[in-house]
């Protein structure tokens, strides 16, 4: 019999301690997937966020290393500069790249580091416990805007890859989501773009993933991937939003 | 090529150079072994980057970036170091401020960096004058944490330099952040100096980051969730800074034969209290004041001041600040002996005169003292 699915190499055998429906999971996976059929677990490092994700180093098995929160492009950058030959990647969420280490994000894409960029938007801080995150969407509630984020006081959700795409040197920007099998394949294609533009050495280069969290946003796994569709696309609208042609 | 960078490739007809305080370290780090360097611009120490920027982009594999921010740069630099290179950065008082968080990153992850402080008068944005406003922050580990960092303070350009070469060696034997402190007179002076020579090879590290190609995977982080590990972790970390204080514990003694007091003080102001001890055995050969000079701040030269308590009546301590390692001295001496203080902070720089004449009164009044 051909074995047509297994679990990939880069992907510890431990249970993982995300919670139902999450997409953390998911995105580990791909990831891990990538690292095995481009041959790159070897030379690989990744910089993983304060937050939920920062429990990717018990389920990635290649080199890592903790960033302080919002500083995992800097830390990054720092890595890359000395090992330009390694695969080195970031993997942040929503509150750590676009609040905290938005001038971390802006200015390694501006230099165009040859670095990528995992981010994970699900629209809250889900570590602490829901609160409002740059991304979270106007109406939207969570525990710091009970009443519903208003954009004219909160301000509107921070689109990253436009606010990205601007700068000469980002190579390439792209939107996708794993609410549906179909997203999941497209996040697949989009991440494993992304490492090779970064092996080519053409510049910096991030993929947004819209990605549920059904535990903050008080639905089901189910709910959370329609909403996605739903609601979370119509803000964050998926596809390529740059890419440079090499 | 600015002059400055020029003239290093001609350094093998010179031995003995004119060179700025910042230059310096600048070229002790490369000549250890730095390659990487990340920074962003504060007074009074922006001729370091300047410097590293054109020297790094002489050397292979050199990295020099001017980072977003002070925040950015300490985490380059951590990135820089967990990937093998020897890195470093430097600011100024209110940019160290910002650089806490990565040094106690730095700390925790058991990560070498050197980190070059060019002290100036704070708090807030204070000024930009030589003082000694961060001796607090500095030796009381200054970020987050249960931790130390390894402080050098110079008091020369030749110090400097030696200091720099010499704290890049700290940092790897102990994978430890090592602070550099000088202050704005330190920074940008010109002295003589003998710089040291350039390290062929540096001994391999085994925990850095190369992608795990043929070993297991490694992970360098500072989050331990477990309370029991993360004591664990503490206590290892506490053992660490329990050897550094024993075998780096750094400091100079000078005129302390037979001394009834003893002048405490470090960096620009230990030169000043040299000057003025000096100018006082001039004025009176039967004097008797000695000096001790702290070269590391951080471990603190306890066992020096209690020997020294063990002749000395009294003690002096001189800070360009308002009294901040006065109250180490006070924690060494553990109220067995009598400490005057004499601070001029918000960056004023005292001439050896002015405290060569309050010395002398606190000698005259506790020597009248002890007779009565």
């Amino acid at each position: 019999m051909k074995k047509v699915y297994a679990r990939p190499k880069s992907l510890r055998k431990v249970p993982m301690h995300y919670c139902p429906g999450c997409g953390h999971s998911v995105i580990h996976k791909l990831i891990a997937e990538l690292l095995d059929e481009m041959k790159l677990r070897g030379k690989s490092i990744c910089v993983p966020p304060a937050g939920c994700a920062v429990l990717a180093y018990n389920y990635l098995d290649i080199d890592m290393v903790e960033a302080p929160h919002g500083r995992a492009t800097a830390v990054a950058t720092g890595l890359k500069r000395v090992r330009p030959k390694n695969l080195v990647f970031s993997y942040q969420g929503d509150g750590d790249l676009a609040a905290i280490g938005t001038a971390e994000a802006l200015h390694a894409a501006n230099r165009g580091e040859n670095i990528t960029v995992i981010f994970v938007n699900n629209a809250v801080y889900g570590m602490t416990g829901g609160q409002m995150a740059p991304t979270t969407l106007p109406g939207q509630k969570t525990t710091t805007s009970p009443a519903g984020r208003n954009s004219r006081v909160e301000g509107p959700p921070i689109k990253v890859c436009e606010m990205l795409s601007g700068l000469e040197n980002t190579a390439y920007l792209e939107r996708v989501a794993v609410n549906t099998p179909a997203n999941i394949r497209k996040t697949k294609k989009a991440i494993q773009k992304a490492f090779e533009i970064q092996q080519k050495n053409i510049g910096f280069t991030l993929v947004e993933v819209l990605s549920p969290c059904p535990t903050n946003w008080r639905m089901d796994p189910l709910d959370s991937c329609k909403w996605i569709d739903e609601v979370m696309s119509k803000t964050f609208p998926l596809g390529i939003v740059k890419e440079v042609k090499c | 090529m600015p002059w400055f960078a020029r003239k290093q490739r001609l350094r093998c007809i010179v031995t003995k150079q004119l060179m700025y305080g910042t230059h310096a370290v600048g070229e002790a780090a490369i000549r250890a072994g730095c390659t990487c360097y990340f920074g962003y611009p504060i007074t009074p120490q922006n001729e370091l980057p300047e410097y590293m920027s054109a020297r790094l982009a002489q050397i292979k594999n050199g990295v020099f970036i001017q980072a977003e921010s002070e925040l950015a740069a300490i985490n380059m630099v951590l990135g820089a170091s967990v990937a093998g290179a020897r890195a470093m950065t430097s600011s100024s008082s209110p940019g160290i401020s910002l650089k806490q968080e990565g040094i106690s990153f730095l700390a925790g992850s058991e990560l070498p960096a050197v980190i070059v402080n060019i002290v100036r008068g704070g708090p807030g944005l204070g000024n930009i004058a030589p003082a000694q406003s961060d001796y607090f922050q500095a030796t009381r580990g200054g970020g987050h944490g249960d931790y130390r960092t390894v402080v050098f303070a110079p008091a020369s350009v030749q110090e400097m330099a030696d200091m720099t070469y010499t704290a890049f060696d700290v940092a790897d034997t102990y994978r430890t952040p090592v602070m550099l402190m000088g202050d704005g007179m330190l920074g940008q002076i010109m002295e003589p100096v003998t710089l040291p020579k350039a390290k062929k090879k540096l001994s391999e590290k085994k925990y850095i980051l190369t992608g795990a190609r043929g070993r297991p995977a490694r992970l360098i982080k500072s989050l331990i969730l477990d309370t029991k590990e993360m004591e664990d972790h503490n206590w290892k970390l506490m053992r660490k800074y329990q050897r550094i204080a024993l075998k780096e514990t750094r400091f100079e003694g000078f005129q302390m034969e037979n001394a009834d007091m003893v002048v405490i003080a470090y960096g620009t102001a230990a030169r000043i209290a040299k000057g003025a001890i000096k100018r006082l055995h001039q004025e009176n050969k039967n004097i008797k004041v000695g000096l001790i000079r702290p070269v590391t701040l951080w471990p603190f030269p306890v066992k020096a001041v209690q020997d020294a308590a063990k002749q000395a009546k009294d003690f002096f301590v001189f800070e360009m600040s308002s009294g901040q390692m006065v109250e180490d001295v006070r924690l060494a001496l553990e109220g067995s002996r009598p400490i005057h203080f004499y601070g001029r902070p918000g960056g004023v720089v005292p001439s050896p005169a002015e405290l060569a004449r309050n010395i002398a009164r606190y000698y005259y009044q506790s020597k009248r003292r002890r007779k009565r």
